[in-house]
């Protein structure tokens, strides 16, 4: 059934952000779209004790070989997906090396503890040009901002799906994710599907 | 959720460890299952109970673990496969049940209990391993290594527990439970299922059908015959295994998640050639002959495991019986110090612990880049502490909460347990939570102070309880605050849901685990026929909300009740639109001249409210503003406004 040969095996994706901005709804699209594929795909979520607010990342380990753990060793991240660009430099410090390739949206979402003032949120030029700078390639999203011009934010996951699947990193095309997306979002398919792909016309215009 | 009833065969499905166990279930041909939600473990019944009425199996959100052990006991005692799933620390409210019938015996259903743990208590508040727990209490365990073990395992069980007539236990983790992978589908039973409490026991017997744990020192003989029976099941069990060459530099012996861990650090160092795995996935009674013909493939044997040492344990109490002759390994594990005694595991401890070992080094990226890229997190990326979401009812009544002690001014104080509402115990709840254990555990710590008076405490006492938690574990604890006329408040935060764990219905909410709408529980209702005085309170009426707490403080005469009802936003959020627009007014909001000290951003911390450094005032994230309106009436100039939207 498996018809691509992985860059890497097992391949590394890390998606990353806040509590509550669909981080476990994107790696579910993703690994359900891989697994119909054939390919065999560990799925590790880890956030907080709170519903939201907290940092959150999805590991997406995937093989042609076997099951692996749902931790990517440090250092060992070949993807990073970031849905917010503090929590991308977060990955980055501990997941990066040399090669890694990063799709970053920069819109912030400020800590309790920066609005409380015990924290500083960095400026954000410079926080982007820090994620560059670590990453062996790096594509700025704006999903977020983009979403709110097609009346919800929520609609930043499907953009950011469709730029992963346009970034061409994963063993993946429209085809294949297309029905995985109209499943997990049966009531909003039509907008979810522009915003899909708006995702991928935007990492398109980026290459 | 992914659909567990799909009848696809021989298909490979991405199911969360959760759903692989309750399609391991169906795949067995259960009828019966209960659990109390709870992390790791929820998914399993919320998967069961979402196909329950069309594969004709029955499936319930039980008051608590201990409700729901019994009630799959009794459904095993007339016939019917059963299981009952449970959430890290539910077994020990089970716990006397179990040491009953594992000597009572189970009826002619199987019976499974699923135990689900949490390493590094990442959603818990302790990390307590339930594997001593089963050796203690005589219940055969197993543990699956990847998410086709917990599907494979948990159907093998109800055919073993109905061969040998004993309970058995599945402890999962997090990591399992919580993560996802491939499982491949196996037949679904198409077998009709019949409920009789058959009473008679054979034709000879003169005894009637009787599940009773005694005469106990008898009971307690046949308890042992039955695990040694299943230690014989165990040893043959394809569950069990090793790989790596015949003669090894090193063994590892491992089970559960420890068991991916491990196979990713071999990997990783590419020392499959010299590096064994000894995997267990029947953990106890130990299969002590499978052990023994591996453990001489190494001089050194290294224990990966979470929590406890408790494959440690058992294989070196297992050796220390064994001849003199037999292999002697050097055993590292956590009496060494190669592995962490707490907190979960994951590969790069692995790898450490065999580097040592070995005496290797490993660096898996160049050594500048590393730098780097630590260094930089290290100096841009702020912390994120646990917070109330947005629009979070708990924000205001722990606001609430915080004027009213003050206002009181007897330096009064909150006794709490767990759930979202422990975030109070940190600045999101402005600290005002001050004890926290078990559920329930804060109404029966203040049931003691609040009994104090005689020694001069004259500190009021509000325990708060989620409203999940009221039904579970807090209504004796309230009903002794009655009888024995011990004075403290009650604060129930009522969100109509079990919020932090998925927002599964209870029995305040008029709705069961399988959609059907049923009788309310009403808990005020409850609380007054006890005899409580009882408050019910919006807490985003943040005034009426602090009186009627500092009324019902200067009230003397035992135990009063009050409620905060309020919908989770998070439920309320995805029926509905916000109520609110709500914007800073730029005109009215004089920023840091402004004697409040930023009251709004940093002290009322709800996430939307964000401070602009630029204009030196406060602002609403719109993207996260929930259109709550509470912080409206908190600051002082009148600069926050809110519009109906």
């Amino acid at each position: 059934m498996t018809t691509k040969q992985l860059a890497k095996d097992p391949l590394n994706l890390i998606i990353t952000g806040v509590g509550g901005q669909g981080n476990v709804m994107i790696s579910l699209i993703i690994g359900n779209a891989l697994v119909r594929e054939g390919y065999s795909v560990t799925v590790g979520e880890t956030y907080g004790a709170s519903q939201r607010g907290g940092p959150v990342m999805s590991h997406v380990r995937i093989s042609k070989e076997t099951q692996y753990s749902p931790f990517i060793p440090d250092g060992c991240a070949d993807i990073i997906l970031g849905m917010e660009p503090v929590e991308t430099l977060r990955m980055l410090g501990r997941y990066g090396n040399p090669n890694v390739l990063t799709i970053i949206n920069p819109r912030p979402i400020y800590s309790i503890d920066v609005t409380g003032g015990q924290a500083e949120y960095p400026d954000l030029d410079k926080l982007v040009q820090t994620v560059k700078k670590l990453s062996a390639k790096t594509w700025v999203i704006n999903a977020t901002e983009e979403a709110q011009k097609m009346g919800s934010p929520m609609f930043a996951n499907a953009i950011l799906i469709g730029a992963v699947i346009g970034s061409g990193v994963l063993p993946l095309d429209k085809k294949s994710v297309e029905p995985v997306l109209c499943e997990t979002f049966p009531k909003e398919i039509k907008t979810n599907i522009e915003a899909f792909n708006q995702g991928m016309r935007l990492i398109k215009q980026l290459r | 959720m992914a659909n567990i009833n799909i009848d696809a065969p021989g298909t490979s499905q991405l199911f969360m460890g959760n759903e692989a166990i309750a399609r391991g279930a169906l795949e067995a041909g259960i009828g019966f299952a209960a659990a109390y939600p709870g992390t790791p473990s929820s998914e399993i019944l919320g998967s069961l109970a979402s196909v329950a009425k069309e594969t004709g199996i029955y499936a319930e959100w039980s008051v608590n673990e201990k409700v729901a052990m019994e009630a799959a006991a009794g459904a095993s005692f007339a016939g019917i496969r059963a299981l009952a799933a449970m959430k890290q620390n539910g077994i020990n409210v089970v716990s006397d049940f179990l040491a009953n019938l594992v000597m009572s015996g189970i009826g002619k259903g199987g019976l499974v209990l699923v135990s689900c743990d949490d390493p590094s208590a990442i959603s818990s508040s302790n990390e307590q391993d339930t594997r001593p727990i089963a050796k203690w209490l005589d219940i055969p365990l197993v543990e699956p290594g990847d998410f086709q073990e917990a599907k494979d395992m948990t159907k093998w069980l109800f055919d073993l527990s109905e061969e040998i007539g004993t309970l058995f236990m599945l402890r999962s983790v997090t990591r399992i439970a919580h993560a996802r992978g491939n499982v491949v589908l196996g037949e679904l039973p198409k077998k009709e299922r019949r409920a009789y409490f058959d009473q008679i026991h054979d034709l000879k017997s003169v005894m009637p059908t009787t599940f009773m744990p005694v005469p106990s020192p008898l009971r307690h003989f046949f308890l042992h015959m039955k695990m040694d029976k299943a230690r014989q099941k165990f040893e043959a069990s394809r569950f069990n295994r090793y790989v790596g060459p015949d003669k090894a530099d090193l063994l590892i012996v491992t089970c559960g998640s420890c068991w991916l861990y491990s196979q990713d650090a071999v990997k990783t160092l590419k020392l499959e050639d010299k590096v064994g795995i000894l995997k267990l996935g029947t953990l106890w009674p130990l299969p002590e002959k499978f052990v023994e013909s591996h453990l001489g493939k190494s001089q050194k044997v290294l224990f990966v495991e979470e929590i406890d040492p408790f494959l440690e344990r058992s294989i070196m109490e297992f050796v220390a019986s064994l001849p003199s002759t037999s292999p002697r390994p050097t055993f590292y594990g956590k009496r060494s110090g190669h592995i962490n005694a707490y907190g979960e595991l994951n590969p790069d401890l692995v790898i450490k612990a065999i580097s040592n070992i070995l005496g290797l080094t490993y660096q898996p990226r160049d050594a500048e880049y590393s730098d780097k890229a630590e260094a930089a997190a290290k100096s841009h990326v702020p912390e994120r502490s646990m917070t109330f979401c947005a629009g979070c009812p708990h924000r205001a009544t722990f606001w609430a909460i915080k004027n009213a002690l003050k206002l009181d001014g007897r330096n009064g104080f909150v006794t709490g347990d767990i759930g979202c509402y422990s975030i109070a115990l940190g600045p999101a709840g402005f600290f005002q939570v001050r004890t926290m254990h078990c559920m329930g555990g804060g109404a029966g710590v203040a049931n003691g102070l609040g009994k104090l008076g005689q020694f001069g405490f004259n500190q009021p006492v509000l325990a708060v309880v989620g409203d999940s938690t009221f039904y579970h574990a807090t209504i004796p604890a309230l009903i002794n605050g009655i009888y024995n006329q011990s004075d403290f408040i009650l604060v129930i935060l009522d969100n109509s849901a079990t919020a932090m764990t998925g927002f599964q219905p209870h029995p305040g909410t008029g709705m069961t685990a399988m959609g059907e709408p049923t009788k309310v529980v009403s808990m005020e209702a409850l609380c007054r026929s006890l005899g409580a005085r009882v408050k019910v309170c919006d807490p985003f009426d943040l005034k009426h909300t602090t009186t009627t707490l500092l009324d019902m403080m200067a009230e003397g005469g035992g135990a009063k009740v009050a409620i905060m009802r309020r919908q989770c936003e998070l439920v309320r959020g995805k029926k509905e639109k916000p109520p609110y627009k709500v914007q800073v007014d730029t005109e009215k909001c004089i920023g840091e001249a402004c004697g409040c000290d930023r009251l709004c951003t940093r002290v009322f911390l709800c996430p939307a409210l964000i401070w602009d450094k630029k204009a030196g005032k406060s602002k609403i994230d719109e993207v996260i503003c929930t259109g709550c309106g509470v912080c409206t009436d908190i600051c002082p100039q009148g600069a926050i406004i809110k519009e109906a939207a």
